[in-house]
């Protein structure tokens, strides 16, 4: 077996997850907290004040990692139930339906955070702007499989159909955004980019690669954290959680 | 193929021997339209800008309070186990459902969509769009919605999770269709609103099915 495959059978046990993530999740908390103080210092203390917005442009730093992330986190999840769904193993299905949460949280961080930019820029806390809508229906879709979740009883069956919606639900994601793009867009255009050149001084956009890598870590710090809550939750009459007790391993 | 027609035929009689229960989400629709004008006012020109809207929502509504009884009475009777053991593709004996839905719920919407464009002043020229749009759209619904009523059968609050479940996946159509009348409206093309339109609908026509009928195993496991 090549080493990969083995990592990911061995992943998929239970006790060896719940070891491997307790072992990992100080460092993700350690790597988030000193990026966070680090791009939080340059966000508000080191890049320059925007020459049209003033200060309030700041909020960017929260509002554009938070945005960013409730995408990828929808993403990871629908990744997360697929790999559930298709090869059953109950690890994955646990990450996706951990992932929810999380993910709702952020779309609401960038929905509450852009509406407070909004007030003093475009003079209303909303608009029924393509993206700050788009932003809403993620924040729906989330509470669609955590609501689809928490209304099957028994877990297993639970965490499968919220990763089946996922799933179609990023099937759907893109025509969503897209058609609501068509229907109405007032939001500036896309300011950084992978390829070609940023409209962003460095700068500025500096702390913002900062504060997006930080929340990075803090999805997977949560992320495992709530996994790891959720398996002990369902396998506490199992073995391995006597047998890690005992042990004095948890 | 067999089972696919014998299914689509056996739904489609249970349509036509229940008629009132099959004719339910064509009168809630003609009760959520009449409720708008007595509620904004009978002025033709306001009633001329939101018609589309109206229709379109209460077209939603309709298709959703529907969907929520697709597979509800064969799951209770064990029909529902009966197709998952039967060796016959799961995927085709929900698409039969899918096509039996609509046939009797989206086409009578459609049927009646002109009655509705009269009530609320819509304007003449934009009606064959109105049409053809619901001819696409409410395929769309009742395709997403399966996988949504799939999902969502065996529990006791299904109706409010279903639609919580499916409005968000149904924006697009709803986006594309109003913006396809009001184009029409205002004498512009709406062509390209309709192949889009067009597009989803055959998409999900080929996805449909099959998230369906992964979402009926899951339901029944």
């Amino acid at each position: 077996m090549n080493p990969v495959m083995k990592f990911l059978h061995k992943t998929g046990s239970p006790a060896y997850f719940y070891w491997l993530s307790g072992r990992i999740i100080p460092w993700l908390w350690v790597v988030f907290a000193v990026l966070t103080t680090w791009g939080l210092y340059q966000a508000f203390f080191v890049a320059p004040s925007d020459y049209q917005q003033g200060e309030s442009y700041r909020i960017i730093y929260i509002h554009v990692p938070a945005a960013w992330l409730s995408m990828m986190i929808y993403l990871m999840m629908a990744i997360f139930g697929a790999i559930g769904l298709i090869w059953r193993i109950r690890i994955a299905e646990i990450l996706a339906i951990s992932s929810a949460p999380i993910g709702a949280a952020f779309a609401l961080i960038a929905l509450i955070t852009g509406a407070v930019w909004g007030k003093p820029t475009w003079g209303t806390y909303w608009v029924w702007d393509a993206r700050l809508t788009s932003q809403l229906v993620l924040f729906f879709l989330y509470l669609g499989v955590m609501g689809l979740h928490s209304a099957i009883d028994e877990p297993r069956k639970a965490a499968r159909a919220a990763a089946m919606l996922a799933l179609v639900g990023v099937v759907n994601l893109p025509i969503i955004h897209y058609s609501v793009e068509w229907w109405n867009t007032l939001h500036q255009g896309t300011t950084i980019k992978i390829i070609g050149e940023s409209k962003m001084p460095s700068s500025m956009l500096f702390p913002l690669l900062l504060m997006a890598v930080a929340t990075k870590f803090y999805f997977g710090a949560a992320l495992l954290s709530r996994a790891r809550n959720r398996l002990l939750d369902q396998d506490r009459r199992r073995g391995w959680v006597a047998k890690s007790i005992r042990e004095q391993r948890l | 193929m067999n089972a696919f027609f014998s299914l689509l035929k056996r739904d489609l009689l249970l349509a036509v021997r229940s008629r009132a229960e099959a004719l339910q989400p064509l009168f809630f629709l003609l009760v959520v339209v009449t409720l708008f004008p007595l509620g904004l006012g009978p002025g033709p020109a306001l009633l001329a800008k939101i018609a589309v809207g109206v229709i379109w929502i209460a077209a939603l509504l309709a298709s959703t309070l529907s969907l929520d009884k697709l597979f509800r009475a064969d799951f209770e009777d064990g029909s529902l186990e009966q197709f998952l053991t039967s060796g016959h593709s799961l995927s085709l004996l929900a698409l039969a459902k899918i096509i039996a839905h609509w046939l009797s719920t989206g086409l009578p919407i459609v049927l009646f969509s002109p009655l509705l464009a009269i009530w609320l002043n819509l304007p003449h020229e934009a009606l064959p769009v109105l049409v053809k749009s619901l001819l696409l759209g409410t395929p769309i619904f009742s395709l997403i919605g399966a996988i949504g009523a799939a999902l969502t059968v065996g529990l006791r609050q299904g109706g409010q999770l279903l639609a919580l479940l499916i409005f968000p996946l149904l924006i697009p159509v709803l986006i594309l269709a109003t913006g396809a009348v009001s184009a029409a409206t205002d004498n512009l093309e709406s062509s390209a609103y309709l192949l889009w339109m067009a597009a989803y609908a055959v998409l999900m026509l080929t996805l449909a099915p099959f998230a369906c009928a992964a979402s009926l195993r899951i339901s029944l496991s």
